[in-house]
């Protein structure tokens, strides 16, 4: 899983025209985008063609090239729950993320003065630990008769009186993990907001409320944006909260293909899940990309 | 009632970052656990053990050698492959840029489990046998977009009046791009090995897919966590912490030293 | 550099000289010869082709036609690392990267100069920095960066030194402070200056020979004073300073011109109008003009230029006060009077009479118009407020 993600990786600057027209561009480029076409585009291809793989009918357990759609129908009637339960998981944590970064980055932005850049290492720094073992060790901070797990419930708090093998892990750790993803963003675009904009706000009468809805906000959108994406899709995709801190009704759609692929050898089906989970997601970023009006953020 | 809205966000913001080192703090701590039973998740009592004895449990070490010998190979290909893409984009003229743009942009927009799962699909489909080549291709492939963009980032925020200044003084192209360019880009170039780098060794999904029988330190962990990570790994996983904390730490604090001392010039 | 001064220095000429971008004409067949030795400044607004211009002398761009010339050589086609021509750029462009030594060496090791550390050394103590050799750029100040990009391109001892807006970052003080440290080096070193500003107090202080440019052209060349005191376009009349344009028409030749604008005549030498026909545009600076009470109106010596009027505006700018007067006919003049004179200064409302001699009037051709050269923004405020 990604670690530091470089801040200018949400914020990309308008693109200089070159300024010699050259044959070296192509040198340059070819070594790395025909890397990019033979061990991305085309294993997309291959997987969209083992998708539509049939059962061999000479040796079964193998297959063989074919067309048959109803991959898709079946794999979707099949596992639609944990399609479902990836998409809500990776959106409560993305909204979760939303929540607690937003202060973070914005304090950062604004008013950590001398210690923004230490603060920014410290964001980025959990990811030098093992993203498993960080995983892992949320199993032991949720523990059953751990402080957070013992503490809530004598508030009443859980409904099933634990947390750990709940869904509501799963997507503590989705949380937890994406984090930086968001933070990083969310900076990038406040860092970029003229703090005069938010006094002027504040000048000419606004509530603290008024000034933050009518003009950080829409300020921040695109790193709302992008943060939001980079967080929705790894987790969306993700298998290893679910595996680690969740319980098998907690299955998420990245779990059944994992199984699908490396234990039953169930390619069509697996490869079939993979697809439509790239092609969900790449309608959902183009809708949401739209209708958040920040089309040039890509 | 002023003063907690004055302090709301800081104290927001400060309960977040704890929040993000509870996870760092039971890693280490349990890395000083003598677990009792197979299971490393609840304190027993502290030892040194897993510190004096680092590769005791067969694996721990020869996995994470793996990683280190991966993410190394990894990084130098993905950097040389990303950088000149970065170069290209920033400065040259071409056809196919948009195309070129999106086809850099797409893997950092797609779940780890389709790249995983559909680079196996086409290793299957070729009888490519499964190990420490397909893990490295699979790598490299991620993360070269990554290195386009930290690199690009740099490139673009270069002034372009520091090379023609190297032109108008008597630098061929190949001496400007020497003398002037290369070292100008060079700390961005190394921020993105590191990144790469960081990507590499602590990738999980992915190499999972395409590792077959071959174990790199995350791996390991994965298979572990079904029997009962050994604190080994907790101090293992320790050590690149901190190493990794302080150099980064340490860049802050020159960075911060030379601002200080010209502030006070 | 003691020896720069005997050295042969040639001329810089450029002909025909034009670049083209899109359907835009940045330089427009620009033909000029620029002396050796000269300090030459070119004076323009932005985006007037100056800093292209400059860019196709250095061979940091191509022209779309026209040729470089040094003395008797051809450089049109060299490319900027091979010309003997280097340059001191906006805002520096110091090597972030290099010490303030490497970056005066520079030039001299892609050269293949082994032995730099005299040169070096001597080009530092010449712009006063022999202690800073050893700072990184950012640990320098403004005047401090500037200086070392003029060592880092005078080192080189080029055949021309280009200055890009070279004080164009610097505040008001710092900038009269590097103006006289400027020619001080260059009388020192002999080399032909080419300067690019837009800042026209600068050009006329600095420079021995100026070129007004406008749209790729040059309006005007000549001495700062005669560009001043004669200007040749309207134009320049209004760019180069300030200038009170009224429109006419000739009735008297001979060698005193006479003009007839509104019912009111106005005399100039023939010598100082360049109109080819009978539209003469009446020009005069504000400074040169007297303002006077109505009733002192006998005071004036005969012979010179007369203005009736009314002040609509008084402002003291504390070397002089500046007047606006409006004419029967509703213009408004500007009018600059030196804070030297004892007693009252005119009111609002006044009726006053203005004088000058013929001899600071001169004559230009109304056919650019009468608002070229004035400043857009300047030309909005003044629609505004008629509306």
């Amino acid at each position: 899983m990604a670690p530091v993600l470089p801040v200018a990786a949400i914020a990309p600057a308008a693109d200089v025209p070159g300024r010699r027209k050259s044959g070296i561009a192509y040198v340059l480029l070819i070594p790395g985008l025909a890397w990019l076409s033979i061990f991305f585009v085309i294993p997309l291809i291959t997987l969209f063609m083992t998708s539509l793989q049939k059962e061999s009918t000479v040796r079964p357990g193998t297959y063989v090239p074919g067309f048959q759609v109803s991959n898709y129908v079946n794999a979707l009637v099949e596992y639609w729950p944990q399609f479902l339960r990836s998409f809500l998981y990776a959106g409560l944590a993305t909204f979760f993320a939303l929540l607690i970064s937003y202060p973070l980055a914005y304090f950062i932005a604004f008013k950590a003065g001398n210690w923004r850049s230490l603060m920014l290492v410290l964001v980025v720094a959990p990811s030098f630990a093992s993203f498993l073992l960080r995983t892992y060790a949320w199993k032991t901070i949720l523990a059953d008769d751990g402080f957070v797990t013992s503490s809530l419930n004598a508030m009443h708090l859980l409904p099933d009186g634990r947390i750990l093998n709940t869904g509501i892990a799963v997507v503590a750790g989705l949380t937890y993990n994406f984090l930086p993803f968001m933070v990083l963003p969310l900076y990038a675009a406040l860092d970029k907001i003229d703090f005069r904009l938010i006094e002027a706000g504040n000048d000419l009468y606004g509530s603290p409320v008024q000034v933050f809805s009518k003009v950080t906000w829409p300020l921040s959108m695109p790193g709302v944006v992008a943060g939001t994406l980079l967080t929705f899709i790894p987790a969306a995709g993700d298998f290893i909260n679910a595996e680690l801190l969740g319980s098998t009704k907690d299955r998420m759609i990245g779990n059944v293909i994992q199984t699908n692929f490396i234990e039953f050898r169930d390619y069509p089906t697996a490869s079939a899940l993979s697809f439509a989970l790239m092609a969900a997601i790449l309608v959902l970023v183009v809708t949401y990309i739209r209708r958040s009006g920040t089309e040039d953020l890509v | 009632m002023k003063w907690i809205r004055k302090h709301i966000i800081g104290a927001i913001a400060i309960m977040v970052l704890v929040y993000l080192f509870i996870p760092i703090a039971i890693v280490i701590a349990f890395s000083f656990n003598n677990p009792d039973g197979k299971f490393n998740l609840t304190w027993n009592e502290f030892s040194l053990d897993a510190w004096k004895q680092i590769c005791g449990v067969p694996g721990v070490c020869s996995s994470f050698v793996t990683s280190v010998q991966i993410g190394l190979i990894t990084t130098v290909i993905a950097t040389i492959l990303g950088t000149m893409i970065a170069f290209a984009l920033v400065r040259y003229r071409f056809r196919g840029r948009s195309s070129t743009n999106l086809l850099i942009f797409m893997p950092m927009a797609t779940p780890e489990v389709v790249m995983g799962s559909s680079l196996l699909a086409l290793f299957l489909n070729m009888s490519f046998p499964l190990g420490s080549v397909t893990v490295m291709i699979a790598h490299i492939m991620f993360i070269i977009s990554f290195v386009v963009v930290a690199v690009k980032a740099r490139l673009q925020g270069m002034d372009p009046r520091l090379e023609e200044a190297a032109r108008d003084l008597y630098a061929s192209p190949s001496a400007t791009f020497r003398y002037v360019t290369f070292p100008l880009v060079l700390p961005g170039i190394i921020g993105a090995a590191l990144l790469g780098f960081s990507l590499s060794f602590d990738d999980f999904i992915i190499s999972f897919f395409n590792a077959g029988t071959l174990v790199t330190f995350p791996i390991y962990i994965w298979g572990a966590a079904q029997r009962g990570i050994p604190p080994q790994v907790n101090a293992l996983a320790s050590l690149v912490f901190i190493s990794a904390l302080l150099v980064v730490l340490g860049a802050q604090f020159v960075a911060w030293r030379r601002r200080r001392a010209f502030a006070t010039r | 550099m003691p020896e720069g001064a005997s050295r042969q220095v040639e001329d810089l000429r450029l002909l025909n000289l034009t670049k083209q971008f899109g359907d835009q004409r940045a330089v427009d067949d620009l033909t000029i010869t620029i002396p050796a030795g000269s300090f030459f400044a070119l004076l323009g607004a932005s985006g007037c082709g100056k800093t292209t211009t400059l860019r196709m002398v250095a061979g940091l761009e191509e022209p779309t036609s026209g040729q470089v010339f040094i003395g008797e050589k051809d450089i049109t086609e060299l490319r900027a690392f091979q010309r003997p021509v280097n340059t001191v750029f906006q805002s520096y462009a110091l090597f972030p990267h290099l010490d303030i030594f490497e970056n005066v060496a520079f030039g001299l090791r892609r050269r293949g100069i082994k032995q730099v550390d005299a040169q070096v050394n001597q080009m530092l103590e010449l712009v006063e920095l022999s202690s800073l050799a050893r700072r990184k750029p950012s640990q320098l100040s403004g005047g401090q960066q500037q200086r070392v990009a003029v060592a880092r391109a005078l080192i080189n001892r080029p055949d021309v030194l280009l200055l890009d807006e070279p004080l164009g970052a610097l505040d008001l003080k710092l900038r009269r402070q590097m103006q006289i440290e400027l020619k001080r080096i260059q009388s020192e070193v002999g080399t032909t200056f080419v300067h690019v500003t837009h800042d026209q107090e600068e050009a006329m202080t600095m420079a021995d020979t100026v070129a007004v440019m406008n749209a790729g052209r040059i309006e005007q060349l000549g001495h700062p004073a005669d560009v001043y005191e004669t200007p040749h376009t309207i134009f320049v009349a209004n760019f180069l300073g300030q200038s009170n344009l009224i429109a006419g028409t000739r009735v008297a030749s001979g060698d005193v011109l006479e003009v007839d604008a509104n019912g009111v005549r106005f005399k100039m030498p023939a010598r100082r109008n360049v109109a080819p026909g009978n539209a003469v545009v009446v020009g005069v600076r504000p400074e040169k003009i007297t303002v006077l009470d109505a009733v002192d109106e006998s005071r004036i010596p005969s012979g010179q230029n007369l203005l009736h009027g009314r002040v609509t505006d008084v402002s003291y700018t504390g070397v002089s006060t500046q007047y606006l007067i409006e004419t029967v006919w509703g213009q408004e003049i500007i009018a600059f009077e030196q804070n030297s004179i004892v007693g009252d200064r005119c009111a609002v409302g006044d009726p006053v009479v203005l004088h000058w001699a013929p001899d600071h009037t001169f004559g230009l051709d109304p056919a650019e118009g009468l608002t070229s050269g004035l400043d857009h923004a300047v030309l909005e405020l003044e629609r505004d407020a008629e509306a």
